[in-house]
């Protein structure tokens, strides 16, 4: 007596987890809840939510609401211990609904399909009534053509005076949805392996300098295993703006001491070693660093050489006796509209320029700005040419970092998700009934059908097997 | 050559295909019906000639500064599909596109009065927005295979759930018989808030100097009206709002009275909504969700971040794996799953523009 109450509790549990209604419920939840992360700032500075939220609350009140929001989770909710719950309660509904109703969608598929009378015909869902001045033979013949045709392949039934036909085709439509379902628990999966077995984190290399570690956090590292160095990073504009065109960085990644890979990554396109990857991130500028410039030469009709100088370094266009001297640069040089005065109009390497004062032998020197973006500049009197090449040494890349052994099995469950979604959708299971009943000269035929989805095509799709059948019997009959 | 001229007359003819489709509702005039399909199919044409232009002029552009790049690269970086105006405009066509193979399938013209006005309210809003319709080179968190295919996917998605969306509004008109029942007043109070929002937009264009036109979008939105600094102003423009939302819901229902007579049944209208979020469901979950998430991972290495624009699509899709679920396995028909696919579709909007306008986040680049 007291195990029968216990299974009913179980089964009424089983029952609720299984329910179309806690489905319904979750996914308003889920649908609602992710709204307040969207417009909470998540993982942020709580000034700027506290900013966010004195608009909403007024100053007096938004420290209070604050501290409310944070104690929901508000801040970090997608993390909380909440909208976890909530996600967990999804995937055991997906799976639970999933175990309860597919031993009934076997059953479906996996039942033999039987011959039916004429009446039970009749009582389908899509339904035909058709005569033929032909024999039973010829008529039967022509249905087993046409339905062949259409890929069916068809059972029959002979009894005395009728022939019972009988086909379905694509019964195992029927498990997509079963599919989609599992894809999700398998992304799911994924992302559990990636959270426990993976890491995300940055790095930021200034140029010519190389790591060990990475970061999750200013003041947690994590060895990486190998060595990655950063040769150089730069940033391309397209001609004549300031609209990056590309930043890309020079990777090379050092084990025992030898040089294994070396890789230009740039923005979607990462370098991958030993399971873990680095993007190309961000960038930036080392406050204080001291960079080399690297200028090349060319002396008038001469070959072009590339210099590697400091600031203050002197130099000579070799073969000319003209000296140089970097004595100015600037990062993104731009002439002020108002003063007239040259300035910086940003302290990333969007314009970068060098002022080189030229002492010629004669004596009488002169300083001229060379600008990388503008080739034109470095031409100096004479016909030789003094190009800016870069200033290396002071930008740093910023990468992130991530290892993500999961992410396998999510791209496999987005191709399962993928396929089980178009059969799901566009695919449908069918089943045909045909009896055919007469002797030699008329039969009578009932031909009735039933389909899982979309009604309106395969009834069109019977009238056509119908109208191909009638036609060919009276093609016969014309011979 | 210049795609600007099509882009107009295209634009042209759905606004005058949009008229002529409410003369047809209205006179139940065959040969206006045979025009304004005429002039969707014409506006049709020369949108599809206007954007191969743009798709050979773009291509020419990132060769002309990626002169290495090989053919199907270029292609592929050069699809218009590339910013805010791109996007919108190859909504309009999808849109279209979805609704004349509506109105061929099922031999019935009247949808077209439900769909073309969302197709005039897109172009509308382009040209409010003051969005750049020049084109412009691609940043390099763009340059990526998965653009044209992330992109083309989910316009295709949110093409199919307008249709439903326009067949669910129709739909709540021919079944409410009295403006009391509660779906009818959630339906019209959200068309309302579509208009209000734009003729809010219209009147910040009209207020603004055509060099802040640009900055509209992201400073300028409704500030001449329901966010006015004057509140006065404000509070004009909130009492006209909901004087308009009012006499939304009041005439609303004498459509009816239009629409009973035509042949739109509410079967029909009830089997285009559920079968636009049929084809709508697998193009968004494959296109927006899944390869935005693989773009994502390939860029960043992060496949989800939970950040708005991401959060967004998921909602959306739970709408609809809610419209699906609810109408299969939980038995709900008619305006309760009318009122989910309006619902759902407001979310797309929501995903596609009010997460720019509104919140911000990595699709920042996206509202250029």
């Amino acid at each position: 007596m007291e195990n029968k109450e216990k299974k009913d509790i179980f089964e009424s549990i089983w029952d609720f987890l299984a329910s179309v209604k806690l489905a319904i419920f979750v996914l308003i939840i889920l649908a609602l809840s992710s709204i307040i992360g969207t417009i909470v700032e998540q993982k942020a500075e709580p000034a700027q939510n506290l900013a966010l939220l004195s608009k909403f609350f007024g100053d007096s009140a938004a420290p209070t609401v604050y501290n409310i929001f944070a104690k929901l989770g508000f801040m970090d909710m997608y993390g909380s211990w909440w909208f976890t719950s909530f996600l967990v309660i999804f995937s055991v509904n997906l799976i639970v609904c999933s175990i309860d109703r597919f031993p009934k969608t076997w059953r479906i598929i996996k039942t033999p399909q039987k011959p039916l009378s004429a009446n039970a015909i009749k009582s389908m869902p899509v339904k035909k009534e058709l005569t033929f001045k032909v024999g039973l033979n010829t008529v039967k013949d022509e249905f087993l053509n046409v339905l062949k045709s259409s890929r069916y392949h068809v059972s029959e039934a002979t009894e005395e005076g009728s022939v019972r036909l009988y086909t379905q085709k694509g019964r195992y439509a029927r498990l997509a949805v079963y599919v989609v379902h599992l894809s999700i628990i398998l992304i799911f999966i994924g992302a559990i392996i990636g959270i426990r077995y993976g890491f995300k984190g940055y790095l930021n290399l200034p140029e010519g300098s190389s790591s060990n570690v990475l970061y999750e956090s200013p003041t947690k590292s994590i060895p990486l295993g190998f060595t990655v160095k950063c040769n150089w990073y730069e940033t391309e504009y397209y001609d004549g703006s300031d609209t990056p065109k590309e930043f890309h960085s020079e990777l090379v990644v050092i084990e025992d001491g030898r040089e294994v890979l070396k890789k230009i990554i740039e923005v979607n396109d990462p370098l991958t070693y030993k399971g873990i990857t680095f993007f190309q991130s961000n960038y930036g500028i080392m406050p204080n660093a001291v960079g080399q410039f690297a200028i090349d030469i060319t002396p008038a009709g001469g070959q072009e050489k590339r210099l590697w100088l400091k600031f203050g370094d002197i130099f000579e266009i070799p073969g000319t006796g003209i000296r140089g001297r970097i004595h100015d640069f600037s990062p993104a040089l731009t002439r002020d509209r108002n003063t007239g005065r040259l300035t910086s109009y940003s302290e990333n390497m969007v314009n970068p320029a060098v002022a080189i004062e030229f002492m010629p032998p004669d004596g009488n020197s002169f300083t001229g700005w060379i600008l990388k973006r503008y080739p034109e500049t470095s031409k100096i009197p004479g016909g030789h040419s003094v190009k800016l090449g870069d200033y290396w040494g002071v930008e740093y890349t910023g990468l992130q970092v991530s290892k993500d052994p999961g992410v396998w099995l999510i791209y496999l469950a987005s191709v399962l998700m993928c396929i089980s979604l178009y059969i799901c959708f566009f695919m449908s299971s069918k089943k045909i009934w045909i009896e055919i009943t007469g002797d030699r000269k008329a039969v009578s035929v009932a031909v009735g059908g039933s389909t899982n989805r979309n009604r309106l095509n395969f009834e069109s799709e019977i009238d056509r097997i119908v109208a191909h059948v009638s036609e060919a019997i009276e093609g016969r009959s014309k011979k | 050559m210049n795609s600007s001229l099509f882009f107009d007359i295209s634009a042209g003819a759905y606004i005058a295909a949009m008229i002529t489709y409410v003369i047809y509702l209205v006179l139940r005039n065959h040969t206006a019906g045979l025009v304004a399909s005429g002039i969707t199919i014409f506006g049709f044409v020369s949108q599809t000639i206007a954007l191969v232009i743009r798709w050979i002029n773009s291509y020419d552009f990132w060769m002309s500064s990626h002169p290495m790049s090989g053919v199907v690269e270029a292609l592929l970086r050069a699809a218009p599909l590339r910013n805010l105006y791109e996007s919108l405009i190859f909504f309009v066509w999808s849109l279209i596109l979805a609704h004349i193979l509506v109105e061929f399938k099922y031999k019935n013209r009247s949808l077209g009065a439900f769909v073309t006005p969302i197709a005039a309210m897109a172009l509308l809003f382009i040209d409010i927005s003051g969005t750049t319709k020049e084109i412009q080179p691609l940043i390099p968190a763009l340059q990526s295979n998965w653009l044209l295919f992330h992109v083309l996917l989910s316009f295709l998605g949110y093409a199919a759930f307008g249709v439903s969306f326009g067949a669910a509004a129709a739909y709540l008109i021919v079944v409410t018989e009295s403006k009391k029942e509660i779906p009818y007043i959630i339906g019209s109070v959200i068309i309302s808030i579509f208009i209000i929002v734009l003729i809010g937009m219209g009147i910040d264009f009209l207020s603004l100097s055509s060099a802040e036109r640009a900055q509209l979008i992201q400073s300028h939105f409704l500030k001449s009206t329901l966010r006015s600094e004057s509140g006065g102003v404000a509070a004009l423009s909130w009492v006209l709002s909901l004087a308009f939302v009012f006499a939304v819901w009041q005439v609303g229902l004498r459509l009816k009275s239009v629409l009973g007579s035509l042949n739109l049944t509410h079967t029909m209208l009830d089997e285009i909504e559920y079968k636009s979020i049929a084809v709508g469901f697998p193009l968004f979950t494959i296109g927006g969700l899944i390869m935005g998430a693989i773009w994502a991972n390939s860029a960043w290495g992060k496949y989800w971040t939970w950040d708005p624009k991401e959060t967004w699509s998921l909602i959306t899709w739970f709408v609809y794996a809610l419209y699906l679920h609810a109408r299969f396995v939980g038995g709900w028909r008619g305006k309760r799953v009318a009122i989910l696919s309006i619902i759902g579709f407001v979310a797309v909007i929501f995903t596609y523009l009010g997460v720019n306008l509104v919140l911000s986040g990595l699709h920042a680049y996206g509202s250029g």
